[in-house]
């Protein structure tokens, strides 16, 4: 969990107000990660409500504690297959604005505590449709995380329609 | 102080908006002294609380305009609209600084004595002495000249009302600074005080009675308990003369006030030893200035608070997820018979809708919230236009969500604003076309269902549909051939189009760049419609439909491809079950799917292919909910319709926002999250632009083709061709049961409604059935019913009836090609007089009498209808003569010329039913024969067109009763005047 801060001692002891917490996630086999205060919730399989005609991003509602929350297939706003629907995806509930997303990911990992100072800036060569949706990303000891920007996420769908 | 602070601005604001609507009420009615009295007091009270919260341009402002107020009180000036004009000047800035302190927190500088002079001088120019008492609120007023008046009661010799309230002003700021008084002054509202002294004053002193405070013992009784006593009363006293000395009150007055307070002594104080005090003086005396603290701060607070409306909104917001909890908590309790929790479940259910409806209320509004700032438009429009206008509201107490009535506020300020701008004349055009010069704008609003309707009207000249004409063309809106053929109506829904004004200039009133589009785009946000009627000549009036509230809806939930989706009830007329076998078919047209649904062809929008779902089940049974927008009438198909329920409207999230066909979306009594259908958003979708102007339109057209046609009744008797009949000439369609089939004097006949119904049948092969069932068209007329056996009812159908070949066969008229098969159009006068011989006869004699038969000339171009109309004619005891147009009608006319009525059809070849009437009026033998128009449809405007043309009368085609007893009414009255 810290290793990336034993990594860069100096840095982490002269900025310790800079750690931040991220939540780890796989989609297509690559870590993501998200801030762990945007997050509001993990669940695991949940029935679905489709939406018709609905941008692809979205997969549908579900409701969440009486609350109705937009379901968005991660993959396809990475640009990959989407979930068929003998999968399982896990659901990661985010907070953004006054309205909740629930993520569909592959798997969910654990919360890292990471240093912002460590985040680098997105490759130059990245694929712009991740680069939009990345806020940089980290070297941890085995993989990159990459950062998502929840609200890229989150007007991905917007963006569909209007196109 | 800052809270007081902000109850000020709001119960400011709320005076002024009250004011204002009443300031125009007070100059229609001069002479209303209830009025003038509240204006004055709501004025008064601004004034007060401005100088105890030290904001003295306000209370300088107010005090001005109160003098002004005072004097229209006493009659000393006239309510003019030149006296007024200051008073709403000062109210506007009254609210202007409001609104500045609401930002700041401080009263702005400024300067307003300009104003303030105006004023003054308005309340001087009556010739009154004590408008110049001074802006200075906190200085006493000067009642020099009115007091040494000898005459009048002392109320009237101290100087009116004026002076008590200067009196009370100053006695107040010494009681205050009494030590010895001031506990009792303690927690108390001091303007209320204020207001209570003064009224109580002056009903001591003989003045008008205002008071209406509470009874004197028991006012009292709170006070003597906190001790006071006589040395208190003689304070009291004492304050008050040296108040009224302060104002110049000649000695001999104060004293006799002195004397009259002193008579309520007794009951103040609570003493049983002092019971007959004078009598008049004494109830209202007992509230001397220390009860009213008590009495009146409490009455009204215990009656309303102010709460803050986000917390009204949470409050809304948590009741709805209860009543999600509550439905879903229901749906478990309906699968599980015999819980435990049937009891308590079902009293929590009960609690929650009277939670529900309770907090609902609480945004409950009346209507005329939304109206109290369009008299004083009304009237600044009126000056500035210089028209005269006057406003009547109806309904005004008619309640709907605070939230809807925010969203219809401006539309509705806009359109009355309209209606005085565009809709009214001038006073001289007014006068040029007969009407009265003061030109009524009406605003009404009812209940009506889950809506509430509201109307905006005005009895102007109408729109101009050729000025709209000229501007659609200007503005490229449409083209000229695209404009051919539009009825006026389809016109004047241009108005409703992006970028539309017809003022010829721009006023400073309207042409601000908003137009009607907004106002429509506005009230369809929140779920309503907008509907034009507009009369050239007569006015023009606007009817808007808006849901009462937009929380809660009540929805049809329906399935579509295992989706469920909830429709808003509101814009339901009905559900029709479609079947192979059912009445009502689906058809298609080149791949565009309609419904037959009686009169009327439906264009359907399948959900399952808007929605764009694959789904490989058949639709043996489909459903199609008739739909309404606006005007416009279309099916939706679902496969399964289930319950209405009420649901909570939630948004649709941001990425789903842009999908027109959600409304928002909801979870169902079973924690089913579905999505809330939009019916304008569905007729948008569906290749129409905007629905409710296009729609409109389509509609009107589809009516006015339809119009040429006729409904037909297709039904199989007996062998050959099916037998069609007039759908309108069948009254109803009976399956009767054949062993209740009865022969009476060698006639089959069935008792039907509790009389007994002849049957006939159409040829010797229609065969009565041994058992089962058989389908009757009964045909009515005067109570009595013949039914006609058939065989089978095949369908109804819009149709052009034509008659191809004369019929041969008795009691058919002919056949003609309906629906691409050959089919006998059935002549029913025949099978009538076979069921009954005296049917027409009993008629013929209450037509007629002795008279011989009277010769009629029936034209229409169908000779089907020649043929239909001919029988029945001459089986009433006419004799007709028959032309297939107008120029063989007046050709006949001009040949024979003794026909006693003529019946004629509207639209023909060659020449036309109008031409034709016009022609032959000019005829001097037949300018006073009696000639009925047929048409198919009565619109109001056909039936002035008739008249103009110079028909007698109208009457609607097929109408057989009506044609009858025109026809004797104009028999009459050729018998009577000849």
């Amino acid at each position: 969990m810290t290793q990336t801060a034993q990594f860069n001692e100096a840095g982490a002891k002269a900025e310790r107000s800079r750690f931040e917490e991220y939540l780890s996630l796989m989609v297509g086999g690559q870590t993501f990660g998200i801030p762990v205060l945007q997050v509001q919730d993990v669940l695991s399989h949940q029935t679905v409500a489709p939406v018709p005609l609905s941008p692809a991003e979205v997969s549908g509602s579900i409701n969440l504690r009486g609350r109705i929350v937009t379901v968005i297939d991660m993959r396809v706003v990475l640009g990959l297959e989407p979930f068929s629907p003998d999968q399982c995806p896990k659901s990661v509930v985010v907070e953004y604005g006054d309205e909740a997303c629930s993520l569909l990911v592959d798997e969910v990992g654990e919360v890292l505590e990471l240093n912002v100072g460590e985040c680098e800036p997105n490759p130059a060569n990245l694929d712009s449709k991740w680069r939009e949706l990345s806020n940089g990303l980290f070297r941890l000891e085995t993989e990159l995380l990459v950062v998502l920007d929840i609200s890229q996420i989150v007007s991905a769908p917007e963006k569909t329609l209007d196109a | 102080m800052d809270d007081l602070l902000d109850e000020f601005i709001a119960e400011t604001n709320e005076s002024i908006e009250l004011l204002d609507g009443e300031l125009v009420r007070l100059e229609q009615n001069p002479d209303d002294p209830e009025l003038i009295s509240h204006i004055f007091r709501v004025l008064h009270t601004v004034k007060g609380t401005c100088g105890f919260l030290g904001l003295p341009r306000l209370a300088g402002l107010a005090h001005a305009g109160e003098n002004v107020l005072g004097q229209f009180r006493d009659g000393a000036i006239p309510v003019t609209p030149e006296a007024m004009n200051p008073v709403l000047e000062a109210l506007d800035k009254i609210r202007a600084l409001v609104a500045d302190l609401e930002q700041t927190g401080k009263e702005p500088a400024g300067d307003d004595s300009s104003l303030v002079e105006r004023l003054n001088a308005v309340a001087k120019g009556g010739g009154s002495d004590n408008g110049n008492a001074g802006q200075d609120t906190q200085a006493a007023p000067e009642v020099e000249a009115s007091a040494p008046q000898a005459e009048g009661n002392l109320f009237e010799q101290i100087g009116g009302l004026s002076s008590v309230d200067a009196a009370v002003e100053l006695f107040y700021e010494r009681v205050v600074d009494d030590e010895r008084l001031r506990d009792f002054f303690a927690d108390t509202d001091m303007d209320r005080l204020q207001g209570m002294q003064r009224a109580f004053l002056t009903l001591a002193l003989g003045g008008p009675d205002e008071y209406d405070g509470r009874d004197l013992r028991s006012a009292h009784a709170g006070l003597v308990q906190k001790g006071l006593n006589d040395t208190h009363f003689d304070a009291v006293v004492e304050h008050l003369g040296d108040a009224l000395k302060d104002l110049d009150v000649p000695d001999n007055l104060v004293g006799a006030i002195a004397g009259r307070i002193e008579t309520v002594r007794g009951d103040v104080l609570g003493r049983d030893a002092t019971p007959d005090a004078t009598p008049e003086a004494e109830q209202p005396a007992a509230q001397e200035q220390p009860e009213a603290p008590a009495a009146k701060p409490k009455r009204s607070a215990s009656n309303s608070i102010r709460v803050n409306v986000d917390v009204l909104e949470s409050l809304m917001t948590v009741v709805s997820e209860l009543v999600l909890t509550r439905n879903q908590l229901m749906q478990i309790l309906r699968t599980q018979k015999d819980s435990d929790f049937n009891g308590p479940l079902q009293r929590l259910n009960q609690v929650t809708t009277e939670l529900q409806e309770s907090v609902m209320q609480t945004r409950m509004q009346p209507i005329g919230n939304a109206w109290s700032k369009l008299p004083r438009i009304v009237r600044d429009l009126a000056q500035e236009l210089d028209k005269k206008i006057e406003l009547v509201m109806k309904g005004a107490e008619t309640e709907l969500d605070r939230q809807v009535l925010d969203e219809i506020k401006d539309p509705l300020t806009h359109m009355v604003r309209n209606a005085a701008d565009h809709g009214l004349e001038t006073t001289d055009g007014r006068r040029a076309s007969g009407k009265s010069e003061t030109g009524i704008i009406t605003l009404s609003a009812r209940h009506e269902g889950g809506h509430i309707i509201v109307e905006v009207s005005d009895d102007g000249h109408g729109l101009s549909t050729d000025r709209i004409r000229e501007k659609i063309l200007a503005n490229g809106l449409a083209t000229h051939s695209e404009l051919e053929g539009l009825t006026d109506q389809q016109i004047h829904q241009f108005i409703f189009k992006p970028g539309f004004s017809t003022a010829k200039s721009v006023t400073n009133v309207s042409g601000r760049g908003v137009g009607m589009d907004v106002v429509r785009s506005n009230i369809a946000k929140i779920g309503g419609t907008v509907e034009l009627n507009s009369i050239a000549g007569r006015g023009t009036r606007f009817t808007i439909k808006i849901p009462l509230t937009l929380a809660i809806v009540s929805a049809l939930i329906v399935e579509c491809g295992g989706q469920r989706f909830a429709l808003p009830q509101n814009s339901v007329i009905e559900l029709v079950r479609v079947t192979k076998n059912s009445t009502y078919k689906m058809e298609g047209v080149k791949g565009t799917p309609v419904l037959r649904l009686r009169d009327r062809l439906l264009p359907l929008v399948t959900l399952k292919s808007l929605l764009e779902i694959d789904d490989e089940r058949s639709d043996d049974e489909t459903y199609v909910i008739v739909t309404q927008v606006g005007t416009y009438m279309f099916g939706i198909v679902v496969d399964r319709v289930f319950d209405t329920e009420e649901i909570v409207v939630k948004p649709v999230s941001r990425a789903l926002r842009n999908i027109p066909i959600y409304s928002g979306n909801t979870i169902l009594g079973d924690g089913s999250v579905i999505m809330i259908l939009d019916p304008i958003g569905i007729a948008n979708v569906t290749g129409e632009s905007s629905a409710t102007d296009d729609q409109s339109m389509d509609a009107i057209e589809e009516q006015s083709d339809a119009s040429e046609q006729t409904s037909m009744l297709i039904f199989k008797a007996g062998k050959g061709a099916p037998k069609a009949v007039p759908l309108a000439l069948v009254s109803r369609i009976e399956e009767i049961d054949v062993r209740e089939i009865e022969d009476a004097g060698g006639q089959h006949s069935i008792q039907y409604r509790g009389r007994l119904m002849p049957l006939v049948t159409l040829s010797d092969t229609t065969i009565i059935r041994s058992e089962g069932k058989q389908p009757v068209l009964a045909f009515s007329d005067q109570g009595r019913s013949v039914g006609l056996l058939a065989d089978d009812i095949v369908d109804i159908v819009e149709s052009d009836v034509t008659v191809e070949m004369k019929g041969g066969q008795p009691g058919t008229i002919g056949t003609a090609i309906i629906e691409g098969r050959a089919t006998d159009l059935i002549d029913t006068t025949f099978f009538l007089k076979q069921a009954c011989d005296d049917w027409f006869g009993v008629q013929r004699d209450a037509g007629f009498g002795e008279k011989a038969a009277h010769q009629i000339l029936l034209v229409d171009d169908s000779s089907f209808f020649r043929n239909l109309l001919t029988p029945i004619l001459e089986a009433a005891g006419y004799t007709v003569t028959q032309a297939e147009n107008g120029e063989i009608g007046l050709e006949a006319c001009k040949t024979r010329g003794d026909f006693d009525i003529i019946v004629s059809d509207l639209e023909m070849p060659v020449m036309d039913g109008f031409g034709f009437v016009s022609e032959l009026r000019r005829d001097p033998g037949f300018d006073k024969v009696p000639i009925v128009a047929l048409s198919a449809h009565a619109s109001p405007q056909d039936i002035s067109r008739c008249e103009e043309a110079g028909f007698t009368s109208h009457v609607e085609k097929l109408n057989k009763d009506s044609l009858l007893k025109k026809l004797k009414e104009c028999a009459k009255q050729t018998r009577d005047a000849a």
